[in-house]
């Protein structure tokens, strides 16, 4: 993995403490754009390492009802893609925190994929998630986050090939993201156990940052997942309490993940 | 050559006999700049599975011979070419032919593919399949399929589209299907897919999802249409037997595009054959309630193909509108996208009014009633028609064929609304 990358230093940066590092999802717009950079602050004042950022898209194949609901909100308020480089903006100019970008494919094919991508480093950014993305078609995506420095994160899966796990490791930069169950995303009372294979499967393949993400929700999973994994991604709980308790209750739950006193 | 339909005792024989410009076969994952794989890594898997079951089968003559049993003995193929000669009389005095695959088992060409796919799936040892669905008639269709194979099925489809299609529910349901109605996003029939492809990644071990067009990742297009190539087969054929010499002509309507490419297939090689696939217009083009994705689409990525898509500027899909719910969806197959930009096939729109109105006559001229999807190239024939009386063309020495894709049973409601005939009755009262 290249040393210019963002997230690769703050998870490096993690496991020099000892821990995994947390990453917290949210979706750009919601519940409104102000109200997404005030949250991210949050999660990034009460632990998280990275912040990523999903751009609400009309058909979030990989989405379970949590995050369909609040990105069809955002939308339906209005929320345009161009918006979501403001909202990285606001967050690094606030915090330390780094800020990756999770995103549908189509949107960033709709700007062009060199205008987005040098937008998106303009803001601040590090790179894109991309889970409706795989490095068989992402020839554009590989020059442009060459020219503009940018993290590339493909999806792993339960379901991957040795042969795939391998491409896609060797095509991503900063992290993998391991998919911890064959699914879309939501919260889950236990983590399945496919995680750990997945993730010792991008080790094997030469992954050094391998993260874990669906079905993450609570202080145990963290921990648990973090004995095997470089770091754990949270994301529809966080979207929850942020619809139900707001910026207060997103600070409170990232500490409670990141086994810290909650810094409000 | 497709050896499923070519003549039982040449079969296989003929492959080299394609000049290799052939556009025919088109294998993808590409087809041009389209088709390919845009979709999460955790399906890849399934695809390649699919894709490897799919050209295995191919290349085995015992799964050919089931698959052309099943086509003669089931479906009823081969489907008519009945010549449409009062229609014609309409159209100018052009000579119309109907390709009848309204005559299929479950009332369209949509039975070709599904009896082909469940094959598939029982190859690769699943045990369900999923399917979404518009009107219902992919729904019917792959409950049949299901039934008839002994699968368990799933059909996923727009809460909407379950309301006003409650007798084709009901229908799914006595063949044994659960449906599901879907309440996320804008709850029409490219939700229903978001919600099938879902399903599929949780269950992808003992699912097949079934998809009803030739969209989709690598290898859906090319194996739907590998599926549909009997009707262009067949229809090339019929029209040197009874017409003497190929048609100036063939006309499809296009909403995804299965029934069009599996039409267009039999005469993609002969450059003297004009193809022409007809959008759902709509209120118009003009209008934002249409789906006319190749007219007035920009290239993008949905469901798993780069295609022609209807999008805004920021890359979110635009909810399409016909009267026809099987013409209405925002994507199209992406060897269509191709054909267009190559100019192969020409794709034009055609609205609600003008379908209707053909699918009236049709009822009138002909005694069958066409699916309203069908009505679309219908439609086209006569602006075909009317085109070349207009270049000089002597009419009777000019040959049309449709393909009539589906029946219209499934559409009296909606005709009998858009035509006044239930308040007609009222008033009558």
């Amino acid at each position: 993995m290249s040393p210019v990358s963002k997230s690769a230093a703050a998870i490096a940066a993690a496991r020099a403490e000892g821990r995994p590092a947390l990453i917290c999802y949210l979706p750009a717009g919601f519940p409104d754009v102000q109200g997404t950079i005030d949250a991210a602050v949050a999660m990034a004042e009460n632990g998280a390492d990275i912040i990523e950022v999903g751009i609400p898209y009309s058909d979030p194949v990989m989405d379970g009802s949590v995050i369909q609901a609040a990105t069809v909100q955002s939308l339906a308020q209005g929320f345009k893609v161009a918006q979501v480089f403001d909202i990285v903006k606001g967050i690094t100019e606030r915090c330390d925190a780094t800020v990756m970008i999770m995103t549908y494919w189509n949107p960033v094919l709709r700007m062009g994929v060199d205008e987005f991508s040098r937008r998106l480093a303009e803001a601040g950014g590090a790179g894109l998630i991309t889970p409706d993305l795989v490095p068989d078609e992402a020839a554009e995506w590989f020059e442009a986050s060459d020219k503009y420095g940018l993290d590339r994160v493909f999806l792993v899966a339960p379901s991957s090939t040795e042969a795939r796990m391998k491409a896609t490791v060797d095509a991503s930069r900063g992290f993998v993201y391991c998919v911890s169950v064959m699914g879309v995303t939501g919260a889950r009372a236990e983590v399945s156990d496919a995680a750990a294979a997945v993730v010792a499967a991008a080790h094997a393949a030469g992954a050094e940052n391998a993260c874990v993400g669906l079905g993450v929700s609570q202080r145990k999973h963290v921990e648990e997942i973090g004995a095997y994994s470089d770091g754990v991604i949270v994301g529809t709980a966080l979207v929850a309490a942020l619809r139900d308790g707001g910026v207060d209750a997103v600070a409170k739950l990232t500490a409670e993940l990141s086994g810290r006193a909650v810094n409000a | 050559m497709n050896p499923m339909t070519g003549d039982p005792d040449q079969g296989e024989s003929k492959p080299a006999s394609e000049p290799s410009h052939s556009l025919r076969h088109a294998a993808g994952p590409y087809f041009g700049d389209y088709g390919g794989r845009w979709m999460p890594e955790s399906l890849i898997a399934a695809m390649d599975e699919l894709n490897e079951t799919f050209e295995a089968a191919k290349a085995d003559p015992e799964f050919i011979a089931q698959v052309k049993d099943l086509n003669k003995n089931y479906s009823g193929r081969p489907s008519l070419l009945t010549e449409a000669k009062r229609f014609s009389e309409a159209a100018g005095g052009v000579r119309v032919f109907l390709k009848r695959e309204d005559l299929n088992h479950t009332g369209s060409h949509k039975i070709n593919n599904v009896l082909g796919q469940a094959l598939l799936a029982k190859r690769m040892g699943k045990t369900r399949i999923i399917a979404e669905t518009g009107a219902g008639q992919h729904g019917v269709a792959s409950a049949t399929a299901a039934a008839l194979m002994g699968l368990e099925c799933v059909v996923y489809m727009g809460a909407e589209d379950t309301r006003r299609q409650a007798l084709n529910v009901a229908r799914m349901q006595l063949l044994g299907a659960t449906v599901i109605p879907v309440t996320a996003g804008s709850q029409t029939l490219k939700d229903a897919i978001n919600e099938a492809l879902r399903d599929w990644v949780a269950n992808v071990g003992t699912t097949h999802y079934l998809l009803g067009t030739a969209a989709g990742g690598h290898p859906f297009p090319a194996m739907v249409r590998y599926f549909h190539e009997v009707i262009g087969e067949e229809a090339r054929e019929q029209i040197i037997a009874q017409a003497g010499r190929l048609p100036d002509a063939v006309a499809a309507c296009i909403g995804g595009g299965s029934n069009a490419i599996g039409i267009f297939h039999g005469f993609l090689d002969d450059a003297e054959v004009e193809l022409y696939g007809f959008e759902a217009g709509g209120d118009g083009i003009d209008t934002p309630r249409h789906a006319a994705t190749i007219t007035l689409g920009k290239p993008g990525v949905l469901h798993g193909a780069k295609s022609y898509l209807m999008q805004d500027d920021d890359g979110q899909t635009i909810e399409s509108h016909s009267i026809s719910a099987g013409l209405d969806y925002p994507g199209v197959g992406p060897e269509h996208a191709y054909l267009a930009d190559i100019g192969r096939v020409h794709y034009e729109p055609i609205t609600d009014t003008e379908a209707m109105d053909a699918f009236s006559l049709l009822c009138r001229t002909e005694g069958i009633i066409p699916a309203i999807e069908s009505s679309h190239a219908l439609a086209g024939v006569l602006k075909i028609a009317e085109r070349k009386i207009a270049g000089g063309a002597v009419p009777e020495e000019t040959i049309i064929i449709a393909n009539l894709s589906g029946r219209g049973d499934k559409d009296v409601g909606t005709a009998a609304e858009w035509f006044n005939l239930i308040d007609t009755e009222k008033d009558a009262k």
